[in-house]
C-alpha cells in the first residue's frame, strides 16, 4: 500500500520536473533544423485565429505566425499550429512546447516580469467591454448591478470585471469557463446577464449566436488589453526577429508595399523601401533570417493592414474600423521602428 | 535445559540484516531521486528567471468567486481562494457521496428484487448511465436543466419564499438572533448525550437483558429541549428571504445550477457502479444463508438486514472505498461547467493570474492525495469492523 503510494506521488513529482526541463539551445537553430515552426493560437476565435472547414488557418493571429515562417524559411506554410486555451497558453511556452504564442495575449507587467517571458510588441489595441442580450434594455456598464457574468478563466478579463464592479460599487456574480466556446454557450442559455472580454472577441462571438442581432457590445471599453505575441525570456536572437517580423509588417504598410504591388516595389529607388525589402543591406542576414525577409513576409500575409482588413477589418464579417489600430500617420497607435 | 548455541553467521549472510540494507538502499535512492529533480526543477525555473516560492498565496486575488462556503472578497488573498476551493470541492464530493450511496444500495437491491419491473428498471438505469462518460452526463444535465428553466424575472415560485430559475434555487436563509447559539449547543450537546446513551444502551441490553426507551429518550434530548428553549427565548430566529431586484435575486440562500449539475451527474453515474458492487456483494452470501435465516423465522426484510447485508458488506466496502475516491476526484471536472471548484478556482484562475504553475499543481495534488488517502483509511477502519473475525 505504502509504496504504491510512494510511486503515485513520486511519478506526479517527475511530470512536474520534466516540464520544466531546459530547451536552452537556441530558439532558431531549434526551428531550423526542425524545419518547421510551432506557434500557439486561439483554438477558435474568429479573426484572430480558427480554422475553416479544410482546416486551414486563418486570422491576424496566423498571419503573424505566417510572417515569422516567411521570415525565417521563406515559405509560411512552414508552421504547425497548435491550438491552446487561456490557461494552457503561457505554461506551454514557458515548457518550450511552442516557439512563439500568438494568441490574442495581453501585455501585462507581471506576465512580462515574473513568467520568464517576453512580450514582442502589440499586434493588436483592444479593450474589455461587455455584451449583453438586447432584451435587458441596458445602455452602459454602469447599469449592471447585480448582473451574472459569464468570463472566460485565466485572462486578464477576470481581474478587470471585478476591478470594474468594485470601483463602481456594485455587485455581480462570476461564471467561470474554461473556453470562450462554453462561455458563450452559458450566455446563450441565459445562465448570465453578461458576457465580458475583449471588445474584438465579443464581436466575434456574437457573430456565433443564432441570432447575432439580439445581443449588443455596450459602449463601454473598461481596460487596455495590448495584445501581442509573446517569447521566451534569454534568447535574445529569438526575440529580435519575432520583434522585427511585426514591425516589418507595419513598416510595409507605412512604405505603401502590398502583396499585389510587391514586385514593382521591388524595382523601386527608394532607399528605405530597399532596406526593408532586402534589396539594399544586410539586415535580415544580421538577425539569421532570409535577407529579403520583408519582402517574404509581403508576399506571405502582406503589410499590417492588408491582414487586418482581411482578418478584422472590412473585409471580415467582423467589420472592426481601425481605431488605435491604425498606423501613427493615420491617428492610431501602430509605429515601427526604422530598418536602418 | 541447555539452548544449543546459535549458529554464528555473518552478518552479510543473515537475511535480517540484508533485507534491511536493500530497504534503506531503495529508500536512500528514491530519496535522492526526488531531491535531483527537485532542486533540478528549481534551478531550471532560476534560470529563466520564472519565479518561485510560496509568497504569492499572501497576495491580493482580485477576482471573484461565485459561491463560497466562507467570507470571501476580492480584496482577499490568493491562499484563501485556495481554501474556498478546496470547501467546494469537499462540498460537492461529500452531498455526491451520501446520495450516490444511497442510490447505489436502492438500484444494487432492487436489481436482484423478485418483481420484473423493478429489477428491470434498476438493470436500464445501470446499463445507461455506467456506459456515457460523466463529462458528457454533467453537460447534460447542465444544459438540459439551463434550457429548461426560466429566467429570473419569469421564475417559478413557491409562496414568494422560493424562486426557481436559471441562476439556481433561491431560497430564505435563516438569521440567527441574539441567544441562538444556546440553542444549538444544546441540540449539540444532546446529540452527543444521545449517542453515548445509544451505546450503553446496547451494551446493556447485550449483558442484561434489560430494554430501554431508546427513541423516546433520543427525541426529548435531540428536538423537545432544544425547541424549548428556542421557544423560551422567544425564537430569535429570522428568515432572509429572496427577492428580485435588477437583474437577480438578493438575500437569502442560492443553489447553483452548477451545484447541483454536478452533483446530479456525479450521483448517478457513480450510483451505477455502486449498485452493481451491491448486487456482486449480495450474491456472494450464499444462498444457504438465506434459507437457515427464512428457517430461523425470520422475516424477508429481517433476513436482508440483519443476515444477508452484514454478510455482503465485507465484499462490498473495499471496491466501494475506490468507488468513493473516483467521485472525489471526478467532482475536478466542475471546472467545464464553472462550479468554483478547487481545481476551477485555484488551479484556474489563480495559477493563471500568478503563473506559479508548479506550485499551484503540487498544491492542488496534494489536496487530491489527502482526500483520496482520508477517505480510504476511514474506509478501511470500518472495512476491519465488519471484515469477518477469523478466529
Amino acid at each position: 500500500m505504502k509504496a504504491s503510494h510512494l510511486v503515485v506521488g513520486f511519478g506526479a513529482l517527475a511530470t512536474v520536473a520534466m516540464a520544466a526541463a531546459p530547451a536552452s539551445a537556441a530558439t532558431l537553430d531549434t526551428v531550423k533544423s526542425r524545419g518547421q515552426l510551432v506557434c500557439g493560437v486561439n483554438n477558435s476565435l474568429p479573426g484572430f485565429s480558427a480554422p475553416d472547414e479544410k482546416g486551414q488557418w486563418s486570422g491576424l493571429d496566423v498571419d503573424y505566425c505566417k510572417a515569422m515562417a516567411a521570415a525565417i524559411f521563406g515559405d509560411p506554410s512552414k508552421v504547425k499550429y497548435v491550438p491552446l486555451t487561456a490557461k494552457e497558453r503561457l505554461t506551454a511556452l514557458q515548457t518550450g512546447e511552442i516557439d512563439v504564442l500568438a494568441r490574442n495575449t495581453t501585455w501585462t507587467m507581471s506576465r512580462d516580469a515574473s513568467l520568464g517571458l517576453n512580450f514582442v510588441g502589440v499586434n493588436y489595441y483592444d479593450g474589455q467591454g461587455f455584451l449583453v442580450k438586447k432584451s435587458l434594455g441596458v445602455k452602459a456598464g454602469k447599469e449592471l448591478n447585480g448582473a451574472s457574468v459569464c468570463v472566460q478563466s485565466g485572462t486578464t478579463t477576470e481581474l478587470n470585471l471585478a476591478d470594474y464592479f468594485r470601483t463602481h460599487k456594485m455587485t455581480y456574480q462570476s461564471v467561470v469557463f474554461d473556453t470562450s466556446d462554453q462561455t458563450l454557450q452559458g450566455f446563450e442559455s441565459d445562465r448570465c446577464d453578461v458576457l465580458t472580454s475583449d471588445q474584438s472577441q465579443l464581436y466575434g462571438l456574437r457573430s456565433k449566436l443564432p441570432d447575432p442581432s439580439k445581443a449588443v457590445v455596450l459602449p463601454d471599453v473598461i481596460s487596455k488589453e495590448p495584445l501581442g505575441p509573446v517569447v521566451r525570456q534569454g534568447d535574445e536572437q529569438w526575440f529580435d526577429i519575432a520583434r522585427w517580423t511585426l514591425f516589418a509588417m507595419l513598416n510595409l504598410e507605412e512604405a505603401g508595399v502590398t502583396s499585389k504591388n510587391l514586385g514593382e516595389m521591388l524595382k523601386t529607388t527608394n532607399p528605405d523601401v530597399k532596406r526593408l525589402l532586402g534589396t539594399d543591406g544586410e539586415f535580415g542576414k544580421q538577425l539569421g533570417i532570409t535577407n529579403d525577409f520583408g519582402a517574404q513576409i509581403a508576399k506571405a500575409v502582406g503589410n499590417y493592414g492588408e491582414s487586418f482588413e482581411r482578418n478584422v477589418g472590412e473585409g471580415s464579417p467582423l467589420k472592426i474600423a481601425r481605431g488605435l489600430n491604425a498606423l501613427w500617420t493615420n491617428g492610431g497607435l501602430m509605429y515601427g521602428p526604422p530598418i536602418r | 535445559m541447555n539452548q544449543p548455541p546459535k549458529p554464528r553467521i555473518k552478518p552479510w549472510n543473515d537475511p535480517r540484516i540484508r533485507a534491511w540494507v536493500a530497504q534503506i538502499l531503495a529508500l536512500v535512492f528514491v530519496i535522492w531521486l526526488a531531491a535531483t529533480l527537485f532542486s533540478n526543477t528549481l534551478q531550471n525555473m532560476e534560470r529563466r528567471s520564472i519565479q518561485t516560492g510560496f509568497d504569492f498565496l499572501s497576495r491580493t486575488a482580485g477576482f471573484g468567486i461565485s459561491f463560497s462556503l466562507i467570507p470571501y472578497s476580492e480584496t482577499d488573498t490568493y491562499g484563501r481562494t485556495f481554501f474556498v476551493g478546496l470547501l467546494n470541492t469537499i462540498l460537492v464530493s461529500g452531498l455526491g457521496i451520501v446520495t450516490a450511496t444511497i442510490l447505489g444500495f436502492v438500484a444494487g437491491i432492487a436489481r436482484l428484487s423478485s418483481n420484473w419491473l423493478v429489477a428491470r428498471i434498476a438493470e436500464v438505469y445501470v446499463e445507461i448511465f455506467r456506459n456515457i462518460p460523466l463529462l458528457l452526463q454533467i453537460f447534460f444535465w447542465y444544459f438540459a436543466v439551463l434550457q429548461a428553466l426560466p429566467v429570473p424575472r419569469q421564475a417559478f415560485r413557491i409562496h414568494d419564499l422560493f424562486f426557481l430559475s436559471k441562476r439556481g434555487l433561491n431560497m430564505p436563509s435563516p438569521v440567527a438572533g441574539p441567544g441562538m447559539e444556546w440553542v444549538t449547543i444544546l441540540f449539540l450537546v444532546g446529540l452527543v448525550a444521545t449517542l453515548l446513551i445509544g451505546r450503553w444502551a446496547r451494551k446493556r441490553r447485550e449483558e442484561t437483558g434489560q430494554g430501554f426507551p431508546f427513541w423516546r429518550t433520543a427525541l426529548g434530548l435531540v428536538v423537545v429541549l432544544p425547541l424549548a428553549l428556542f421557544a423560551l427565548l422567544g425564537a430569535p430566529l429570522s428568515w432572509d428571504v429572496p427577492h428580485l431586484r435588477g437583474f437577480n435575486f438578493v438575500g437569502g440562500a442560492t443553489l447553483l445550477p452548477e451545484l447541483v449539475a454536478l452533483w446530479f451527474a456525479l450521483t448517478i453515474y457513480t450510483g451505477t457502479f455502486i449498485a452493481e458492487i451491491v448486487r456482486s456483494g449480495i450474491q456472494a452470501v450464499s444462498h444457504g444463508q438465506t434459507e437457515a435465516a427464512a428457517a430461523l423465522g425470520l422475516k424477508r426484510g429481517q433476513v436482508t438486514r440483519l443476515v444477508v447485508l452484514p454478510q455482503a458488506l465485507r465484499v462490498i466496502i473495499p471496491p466501494l472505498t475506490s468507488q468513493y475516491l473516483n467521485l472525489t476526484k471526478n467532482s475536478s471536472l466542475a471546472t467545464a461547467i464553472g462550479y468554483p471548484d478547487l481545481v476551477n478556482v485555484f488551479m484556474g484562475t489563480t495559477l493563471n493570474q500568478t503563473g506559479q504553475a508548479v506550485e499551484v499543481v503540487a498544491m492542488t495534488m496534494g489536496v487530491y492525495l489527502t482526500l483520496s488517502l482520508t477517505i480510504s483509511a476511514v474506509m478501511n477502519g470500518y472495512n476491519r469492523r465488519v471484515a469477518l473475525k477469523e478466529r
